[in-house]
């Protein structure tokens, strides 16, 4: 039985972190769907700045951001200083950048000595 | 029959042994118990089970939590999940009994009964737990006034030697430095933002007993300016005593030769003293460090990726780490303070990712970089000095003037 989710009546399947294991499928319904699941109730245009950004980045580059260069996008988009704009982060996604936003923004799991 | 014939092998033998302390743990932990198998089995078949990767944490923080998952939880339920807690230590590793069971009585509840205490970083490590019993842990935790540490592109832990709690050596309070650093960086501890990971580590004399020299990104290591005391009455009982040659064992052993002995008088030439330890080491009655004392900064240890490892440099000779009572926490250690922000923001400006600093630094080049490093410091004096220069340059077909010419061009 794969882990994952049913979702308008499509299957997803995800690895134990909760990550899309085919990052193609992503679609909003299923960063909402993502959002609620962590406990984020409503995604709103901020979240969706940061969606927005990670998924740029990543059709560009094939990684997901350094966390750095996401609050410098952040301290751009919102005018914002570095130890706002990680405040900011927090906020909106309080189990963090890489666990949380890249997750519902439907990147894969960041790699590495998290 | 016993389950792990292979790990029990590692039991005989006169020393204390991993898997005997696993067992231990077994008889009230699962976990415990199907690590036990789960490593048998690695053991038999050369491979390992553990998956890679695995990302959690608590609420709040992007660090302090190690994800790690079995890639066979069929067999071994108990090791499904095997997460690791990491949790800031005490400076100087001084704890009650009460406090330390505090910490482990959480870990059988709630963990596998399995730490291990300390990892190399500092903090404590308590090993296998479930991704469910997280957010309970922290919250036990945090109730008894504990906290996590460092993961991650992050500020690591900050740590320290026992210092001035027990240490005659010490000349810096290695634990105010390292609990105020602690408390003053915990965003950058908590939440990382760096290209990669920074360790601070402070010893109180240049013995260095934790190796900041060769272990941390910024190496706080307590010296003196002045001279070395001398109680020249001691010098004459070691000479009497017949245990120890003087010119042997301490004069001729002196890296930069700077001691002179003619069998009554020890005579030391301080402007040329590197501050080895040594001679005080060894005379430690006769020989004592000097009265104007603070850290000596050193910048870039570890690193092993691009250059191989390497040991961190003087960027800062001597610095006075002096705190007074009546400051406040926050303003205590300010030139340091100066000194590390600075060095972040230049490294975090153009870091590349998985970049330690030593190497962001040789990348650069130790010149350009403290030149960056000090128009940022109003306090603190960076600058790059003609003592810094290791050798001088033997290629003449780098036509410096001409390099200058084609930058200012641009």
């Amino acid at each position: 039985m794969a882990l994952g989710f049913e979702l308008n009546g499509k299957f997803y399947e995800t690895d134990e972190d909760g990550y899309l294991i085919d990052i193609s499928k992503w679609n909003e319904d299923v960063a909402n769907f993502l959002a609620k699941e962590e406990g984020i109730e409503e995604l709103t245009p901020k979240h969706w700045e940061i969606i927005s950004y990670l998924r740029d980045y990543y059709k560009e580059y094939q990684i997901a951001p350094m966390i750095k260069l996401l609050l410098k996008a952040i301290m751009k988009l919102m005018d914002l200083k570095k130890r706002d704009a990680n405040k900011m982060l927090y906020d909106l996604y309080p189990a963090g950048p890489a666990k949380q936003a890249c997750k519902i923004a439907g990147l894969p799991k960041p790699t590495g000595c998290v | 029959m016993s389950k792990s014939p292979m790990l029990d092998e590692l039991e005989k033998g006169p020393w204390p042994s991993f898997v005997s302390e696993i067992k231990k743990a077994g008889k009230i932990s699962a976990t415990a118990r199907d690590t036990i198998g789960q490593v048998e089995k690695s053991y038999r078949e050369k491979v390992t089970h553990w998956k890679h990767g695995g990302v959690v944490g608590v609420r709040g923080y992007g660090a302090g939590v190690i994800g790690r998952y079995s890639d066979s939880p069929e067999e071994f339920p108990g090791v499904a999940h095997f997460h690791t807690v990491r949790v800031n230590q005490v400076s100087g590793l001084v704890y009650t009994s009460e406090c330390l069971t505090e910490i482990l009585d959480i870990w059988d509840k709630r963990g596998s009964g399995m730490t291990n205490l300390h990892g190399s970083t500092g903090d404590m490590v308590l090993l296998g737990t479930s991704s469910e019993q997280l957010e309970p842990i922290f919250t036990d935790i945090a109730e008894k006034g504990w906290d996590l540490g460092g993961s991650g592109s992050d500020l690591r832990t900050p740590s320290c030697c026992i210092g001035p709690a027990r240490c005659e050596f010490a000349m810096i309070d290695t634990l105010e430095i390292t609990r105020n650093l602690t408390n003053y960086y915990q965003d950058e501890l908590h939440r990382p933002a760096f290209p990669y990971k920074f360790k601070i580590k402070t010893s109180g004399c240049p013995n260095d007993c934790v190796a900041s020299i060769a272990r941390s990104d910024l190496s706080i290591i307590g010296t003196w300016k002045d001279d070395i005391r001398i109680d020249e009455t001691e010098i004459s009982n070691y000479a009497a005593s017949g245990n120890i040659d003087i010119l042997r064992e301490i004069v001729m052993m002196c890296p930069t030769q700077c001691m002179d002995w003619d069998g009554e008088k020890l005579t030391i030439d301080n402007s040329n003293c590197v501050r080895c330890m040594h001679c005080i080491n060894k005379m430690p009655k006769a020989l004592r460090v000097g009265v104007e004392t603070g850290a000596t900064i050193l910048l870039g240890a570890k690193a092993p990726i691009v250059e191989g490892a390497m040991l961190s440099s003087v960027i800062v000779p001597f610095m006075e780490l002096n705190a007074s009572e009546e400051e406040d926490d926050d303003e205590k250690f300010a030139n340091l303070k100066e000194l590390i922000e600075a060095l972040w923001e230049v490294w975090d400006e153009d870091g590349k990712n998985k970049e330690r600093i030593g190497e962001f630094m040789e990348r650069m080049g130790k010149g350009e970089f403290t030149i960056a490093v000090n128009e940022l410091c109003d306090e603190v004096d960076v600058a790059p000095k003609v003592d810094m220069i290791a050798y001088p340059r033997d290629n003449p077909y780098i036509f410096y003037d001409e390099y200058y010419e084609e930058v200012e061009d641009e």
